[in-house]
């Protein structure tokens, strides 16, 4: 029980399972899950093919804070994915075609990869901080987006495209395996071979792995490709859900919603070890959050308001020092009422 | 310049102690800095020269003792403080503001006023002032940053004067500078001086601590050794009175100094004229297989920038080294690792350990390194090689799984060791692997140094104590003001030997 206690992801995940519990009291129906035509519907499925964007671009921006970075651009490049791909389709006179699906795909996630190298470039080779070397591509992104759908929201109708985000698999939406893939996938990358290990000694001390020869370089840089790769799929899935490209809306201000996941997930800015389960764990917590918010019929002028409420009581929730002294009081209080009580007994 | 005993002192400081967890850097240090005296504060790393500094200039409140300035006695919560009763500070690291022009940089704060808006002309005419009285003629207007470094020093110390500021502390002030630009500073140090300031010098150059003191303070881990005047204090005096002896109980050690090498074929490593311009003059050094090259010196004599030349961790602009007689190019630390050599550097926490990371990933972390990310070491392989290093060193405690941070300083040191000794390395580099760690801990490193260079290991050895210099190593490689002077061979030396030698040799060389 201490052991599982003091594992680094336990207050995180209590966290979730409390504010999932708050949840399942208000409204009964948050819990049920219904069967239809063989797929699952309800609050909970909702909530993982919903949160299917955030975890990919928040997997990202874990590398990347593993590294001392972080990646202000994830949002404008999936503005630039979903441009990308959408534009191919719109373009296309077979829109239907798996072929003209898996090139707008494959387009809209290597121009993203670039970016995300451009980026990697700026940070590791030219030595720009890194929420300067992103800042470029967030303002910028955007505009690029733009000029690729010539200033409009290009719409377009493809049912294969469309069940990328709206489909099911199995019984579950097909954006909910998207994020098991890429959560699976990352995991394997860094914890099978020995990249998650240089990363965090990056990370924790880039001069002393300079001088025990890890090549630095090259790991941020790929910390900052694979941001800009999982951003691109992230765009894919946002268009395929509205089945438009809108360079404004898309992403917009995710890079928030994912930095403060892996905050959540207990990784910390200052860079070093980092937990992929945590993010994952930062993710269902944050869309559980907007879900609640919903249903709570918030104001959506206030909703920033109860979001910063939430998280600061999350963030308390989780921070040692804060808990260690709450954990103090609570005994001498404890302590106060029981010898209250044994003087009574006299 | 004789100090005048009939004068006060300007600063007296009676049993100043400062207690660091865990550590006392000051115990009961008395200084007195007189007016118009030029005064040296000498002592190896960890002596307390910065924190006497610090606790002068408020930075560090002291837990005991007495500051005495002109005769008040004076408690200082901040730098404003210690500013505010006319101590100045110049650090090495010039603290101005380079986007700002010189004579905004020399009259910040003091700005001359008119009617509550700023004089620009009167201000920059101000400036000019101040700065023509220390012989300095500029544009006042230019941008600090188009200035060197020599000259942005001069600007900082004619900012100091704007305070009219009776106590100017330089902190290794001629650490960037060339002989012509510290001529010109020490003209200005004489000037300041006669005019009657009270000036504090810090420097790792002998030379230069000879050429403009008047008195030489002298500390020693955190303790006052004594304070001298500067023309009655013979160098090698000074010299031993700054390293430490260290306990008999390591002496017992037996020394490899006798070991016969076989110099036969090519050197291992030869490195001829390795320099870098403003770090290190061209110097040459090889090592043998089995060999132990020493480097003997004292703190910023240049010991630690060679090391860093030969393994790349700082790229050199001179000279070449050969690798077993070929000509070999190291300009990176891979480069170097690439031919089996490491590299351990004297500052652990900084450039040693990754503390988050666990004693095995520590450990590891070379090896791993070398094969690239793909090719991960194995859990089986990284428990087996841990265990045996942990054995073979008496890493304490033996947990792998504990966060290197956590461990003492001995312990990290075993755990560097560690690391580097796993890659199956040719030649290792060790800069200072045994400061400030325990006396066990000590002895143990000393004893595998012996044990695999006897089996063909090639070690450099860098140390501020010389007797564990001349015990390990058989040549030992004289370093003094960022130049070799000198090798000597260590076999029936002694350490007053080797402190005659780097306070006499070569001095003909210097200007």
């Amino acid at each position: 029980m201490k052991k599982l206690v003091k594992h680094r992801v336990f207050w995180p995940a209590a966290a979730l399972v409390a504010l999932l519990a708050v949840n399942a009291i208000a409204r009964p129906a948050f819990l049920s899950i219904t069967v239809q035509d063989g797929e699952l519907y309800g609050s909970l499925i909702s909530l993982l093919r919903n949160s299917a964007p955030l975890m990919l671009v928040a997997l990202g921006m874990t590398i990347v804070i593993a590294t001392r970075g972080i990646d202000l651009s994830v949002g404008a490049m999936m503005a630039v994915s979903g441009a990308v791909a959408l534009t191919i389709i719109a373009e296309s006179a077979t829109p239907e075609a798996p072929e003209v699906i898996a090139l707008a795909i494959g387009a809209g996630v290597i121009v993203t990869l670039i970016a995300g190298a451009w980026n990697g470039f700026l940070v590791a080779v030219l030595g720009i901080q890194p929420i300067i070397a992103t800042l470029v591509l967030m303002l910028a992104g955007r505009g690029i987006a733009l000029l690729i759908t010539n200033g409009e929201i290009t719409t377009v109708n493809s049912a294969p495209y469309k069940f990328m985000s709206q489909g099911y698999v199995l019984g579950f939406p097909f954006a909910f395996f998207v994020s098991i893939a890429a959560i699976v996938i990352v995991v394997l990358v860094q914890r099978r071979t020995a990249l998650g290990m240089l990363t965090e000694a990056v990370g924790i001390n880039p001069e002393a792995s300079r001088l025990a020869g890890v090549r630095s370089r090259g790991i941020i840089w790929g910390a900052y490709a694979a941001s800009g790769l999982l951003a691109g799929f992230a765009g894919i899935l946002y268009s395929s859900n509205i089945m438009a490209a809108d360079s404004n809306a898309a992403g917009n201000l995710i890079e928030l919603d994912a930095i403060l996941a892996v905050v959540l997930g207990g990784t910390s800015l200052m860079g070093g070890k980092f937990s992929i389960a945590g993010t994952v764990i930062g993710v269902f917590t944050i869309q559980t959050l907007k879900s609640t918010i919903v249903f709570l019929g918030v104001p959506s002028p206030v909703t920033p308001v109860f979001m910063a409420a939430v998280v600061i009581i999350v963030v308390v929730v989780q921070s040692p020092l804060l808990r260690g002294s709450a954990l103090r009081a609570v005994r001498s209080v404890r302590g106060a009422t029981n010898s209250n009580t044994t003087e009574v007994a006299k | 310049m004789p100090v005048d005993n009939d004068v006060a002192p300007i600063i007296e400081m009676r049993g100043i102690t400062i207690q660091f967890p865990g550590v006392k850097a000051l115990d009961g240090v008395d200084f007195t800095l007189w007016p118009g005296e030029v005064h040296s504060l000498m002592g190896e790393n960890g002596a307390g020269k910065s924190t006497l500094i610090k606790a002068l200039t408020g930075v560090y409140a002291i837990d005991s003792g007495t500051i005495t300035v002109a005769g008040e006695p004076r408690i200082f919560h901040t730098t404003a403080d210690a500013q505010a009763a006319g101590i100045s500070t110049v650090y090495q690291e010039v603290n101005l503001c380079a986007n700002l022009s010189v004579g905004e940089n020399v009259m910040l704060g003091h700005e001359v006023r008119r009617g509550g808006a700023i004089d620009w002309r009167a201000t920059h005419r101000e400036a000019a002032r101040h700065l023509e009285a220390l012989g300095l003629t500029v544009d006042t207007r230019t941008g600090l940053f188009s200035h060197s470094i020599a000259i942005q020093q001069l600007i900082a110390i004619s900012r100091a004067m704007v305070t009219d500021s009776t106590v100017l502390i330089l902190d290794e002030p001629t650490s960037s500078l060339d002989r012509s630009e510290v001529e010109q500073l020490f003209g200005v140090i004489r000037e300041l001086r006669d005019r009657g300031v009270a000036i504090l010098f810090v420097s790792h150059f002998l030379d230069q601590v000879y050429e403009i003191s008047d008195r030489i303070t002298v500390l020693r881990n955190g303790k006052l050794v004594g304070a001298y005047e500067a023309a009655l204090l013979p160098r090698n005096e000074l010299i031993s009175s700054m390293i430490g002896r260290e306990l008999d109980d390591l002496a017992e050690l037996s020394s490899s100094a006798a070991r016969v090498i076989d110099r036969s074929g090519s050197p291992l490593l030869k490195a001829t004229g390795l320099g870098k311009k403003g770090v290190l003059e061209p110097a040459d050094l090889d090592i043998y297989e089995g060999e132990v090259v020493g480097i003997a010196g004292l703190l910023g004599s240049g010991r630690t920038e060679l090391a860093r030349l030969i393994y790349g961790a700082d790229r050199a602009d001179s000279g070449s080294i050969e690798v077993h007689g070929a000509s070999a190019r190291i300009s990176t630390p891979r480069h170097a690792i690439d031919r089996h050599i490491v590299f351990s550097s004297e500052d652990r926490r900084a450039e040693g350990i990754v503390g988050d990371l666990s004693v095995a990933e520590n450990i590891v972390l070379g090896i791993q390194a070398r094969r690239g990310w793909l090719r991960r070491v194995s859990r089986t392989e990284t428990d087996a090689i841990v265990k045996d290093y942990i054995e073979a060193l008496g890493v304490r405690p033996a947990d792998p799984d504990r966060a290197v941070r956590n461990l003492s300083g001995g312990n990290q040191q075993k755990v560097l060791l560690a690391r580097w000794l796993a890659t199956a390395p040719e030649l290792i580099i060790l800069d200072e692997p045994t400061r400030g760690i325990d006396v066990g801990a000590k002895a143990d490193i000393q004893r595998k140094v012996a044990e695999l260079s006897a089996k063909g290991l090639s070690v450099i050895f860098i140390s501020s104590e010389i007797e564990e210099v001349i015990r390990l190593a058989q040549r030992i490689t004289v370093m003094r003001d960022r130049r070799k002077i000198g090798e000597l061979e260590s076999n029936g030396l002694d350490v007053d030997d080797v402190i005659d030698y780097i306070a006499n040799e070569g001095q003909e060389n210097v200007a």
